[in-house]
């Protein structure tokens, strides 16, 4: 993420305008035309999920279309008190607690896979490919048998044992695909100055590329929270008898047909915006830090 | 360089960092496909319980159902249709980023509010299509208001209309990123080469632009394809149960006990998905791309 930014900042910001189109007086018609289409695509991502956020404040008569009827917090309550809407509470917090240790293991684990990758080394390419077959393999198969395995070693699948492997199978590929796009733009000549001043590998690691790359980790930190947040095809045969949050969701939609659906929809997007919103704003906090401090 | 004239302490090193990945890869990606590929060939009692033997008997079953063929059909009429609409929107969202956007903070503010909904749940996003598509819906309110239609369609929710909407909604992101990406990095100096020698801006786009995306745009197709073809859940819930596909099928099986045909099917899918995949891969070096 932050690395497409920082490559946004070096080649579109002098050029671009110059040549496709002018970068002073009149538009070309393409440019209204695709700014039509741009507001449109905006509009249809965020439209449908700001009406069952709307729709999730109605009072106790309110169904699932609009016209909205009254105004509460009715279907918030609903949604932790009732139990006919399954464990909402022990399965949001199994989620966060997942999506911590998957987000810890993910950046490590990626950051030091990144490190691998930067030279070639013996059967570098059937790791790749692995990585790659991880990423597009069905996750309702790999789930499937990711459970069998764990019932003929007999053992026990639970959220955080087999579900917590099954959900990094999907968010490493990821992690180490976004560290490729940071690691291309490190500069190895600080790492090469730090080893002439006497650095040990250790240090040149913690104390150089670490600080450097931080802006890269926090963005493989985000993938890696919200992948396993939101996982929902390689958790259902792995998490075992206690529910993570979508799985939550899922047997809500087959079976819950009132707005405390939307209710949920509305808290676990929240959560989503809470965590993107604190991801990118120490982004941009890590880099401004480092401009005024390039300055004095 | 070659592997061959690696040095070996460089090997050494590049296990040491990698094997972290290995060690999660190894059991949750190779060990649970080599037990569905055992599966496959076992027989059941029928209630779940599996016999180790070697029997083609599922393959069979599965490549002689009628129902088999009317399934890949169906997937593939949803992965064509969705990759259709999802590059021709992702191409053009990421041109206007890339080329017409002056201001480049706007055009990174633009660039994340497409980014943000991928990082919220899928299923919400899906179900979110609920209020507007349904038969008391918005848009068939807004329909009947106007006097375009007299009666509210019924085709729009729980309809293979719908599974293609949540589908491109879903996963449009996934071909503006790389599209965006491989564009930013085009030379403009090229561009006004062209514009120099007399090019207009619709040759700039057929014969610069696009050829210097193939590479974004072969990954957009490998998410959106891989995606796709693997998903259940959307067909399931947005077809309201009236279409189906290889995975959503599979579901079934595995709800019934029926492992050995779902685990051929599931073989099957993804022979078919390495090949689409490796037919894409023979076009563009991804390696290459990525880490460049």
């Amino acid at each position: 993420m932050s690395a497409v930014l920082a490559d946004m900042r070096e080649t579109v910001a002098p050029a671009t305008t110059k040549a496709i189109a002018p970068s002073k007086g009149g538009r070309p018609w393409t440019f209204y035309v695709l700014a039509a289409l741009f507001a449109l695509y905006v509009i249809a991502l965020y439209g449908p999920m700001f009406c069952i956020y709307i729709l999730s404040f109605q009072d106790i008569r309110g169904g699932l279309v609009f016209p909205m009827k009254g105004q509460s917090l009715h279907w918030f309550v609903d949604l932790f008190t009732q139990v006919r809407t399954g464990d909402v509470k022990g399965s949001f917090d199994r989620s966060i607690k997942l999506a911590v240790i998957v987000t810890i293991i993910t950046v490590v684990v990626s950051f030091l896979a990144g490190l691998s990758f930067r030279k070639r080394f013996r059967g570098d390419t059937v790791v790749f490919y692995m990585m790659i077959g991880s990423l597009v393999a069905p996750g309702l198969v790999l789930g499937l048998g990711t459970g069998l395995l764990f019932q003929a070693l007999g053992l026990n699948a639970s959220w955080y044992t087999s579900a917590l492997g099954a959900q990094l199978s999907w968010t490493l590929p990821f992690g180490v695909l976004v560290m490729f796009a940071v690691m291309s733009r490190f500069n190895h000549v600080w790492e090469e100055a730090a080893y002439d001043l006497g650095a040990s590998r250790w240090q040149s690691i913690w104390l150089v590329m670490i600080p450097v790359l931080a802006p890269g980790l926090v963005a493989v930190a985000l993938f890696g929270f919200t992948l396993s947040y939101d996982e929902f095809a390689r958790s259902l045969q792995t998490a075992g008898s206690l529910n993570t949050l979508p799985l939550e969701i899922w047997s809500m939609t087959l079976n819950v047909t009132s707005p405390s659906l939307y209710a949920l929809g509305t808290v676990t997007t929240i959560v989503s915006f809470i965590v993107i919103g604190a991801s990118l704003g120490s982004i941009v906090l890590i880099q401004k830090k480092r401009g005024s401090g390039a300055k004095g | 360089m070659q592997p061959s004239q690696t040095p070996p302490h460089a090997n050494l090193a590049g296990w040491l960092y990698v094997s972290p990945l290995v060690l999660v890869l190894v059991p949750f990606f190779v060990a649970p496909i080599l037990v569905v590929l055992a599966a496959s060939f076992f027989a059941t009692d029928g209630f779940g319980g599996l016999t180790p033997d070697f029997t083609l008997a599922s393959y069979i079953d599965v490549l002689h159902s009628a129902l088999t063929l009317k399934l890949y059909l169906a997937t593939i009429k949803f992965t064509v249709l969705t990759w259709i609409f999802t590059l021709i929107i992702g191409f053009f969202v990421a041109y206007f980023l890339v080329f017409h956007v002056r201001n480049q903070l706007l055009a990174i503010g633009l660039f994340l509010l497409c980014t943000v909904p991928f990082w919220t749940s899928n299923i919400i996003r899906m179900i979110s299509w609920i209020p507007l598509l349904g038969k008391e819906g918005l848009i068939n309110q807004a329909l009947l208001a106007m006097g375009v239609i007299r009666q509210p369609l019924e085709v729009l929710l729980f309809s293979d209309l719908a599974v293609v909407i949540a589908y491109v909604h879903q996963l449009t992101i996934f071909m503006i990123v790389p599209i965006f990406n491989s564009m930013a990095r085009i030379d403009k100096k090229l561009i006004e080469a062209a514009i120099d020698a007399g090019a207009s801006r619709f040759d700039i786009m057929r014969l610069i632009v696009v050829p210097m995306c193939k590479s974004g745009i072969a990954l957009g197709t490998i998410f959106v394809v891989s995606i796709v073809m693997g998903d259940f859940f959307v067909v399931k819930v947005m077809s309201g149960g009236g279409s189906a596909s290889v995975v959503s099928a599979f579901y079934e099986d595995v709800g019934v006990l029926q492992y050995p045909t779902a685990a051929a099917s599931a073989v099957l899918l993804t022979l078919v998905l390495v090949a689409i995949v490796s037919l894409i891969l023979r076009t563009v070096d991804i390696r290459q791309e990525i880490t460049r």
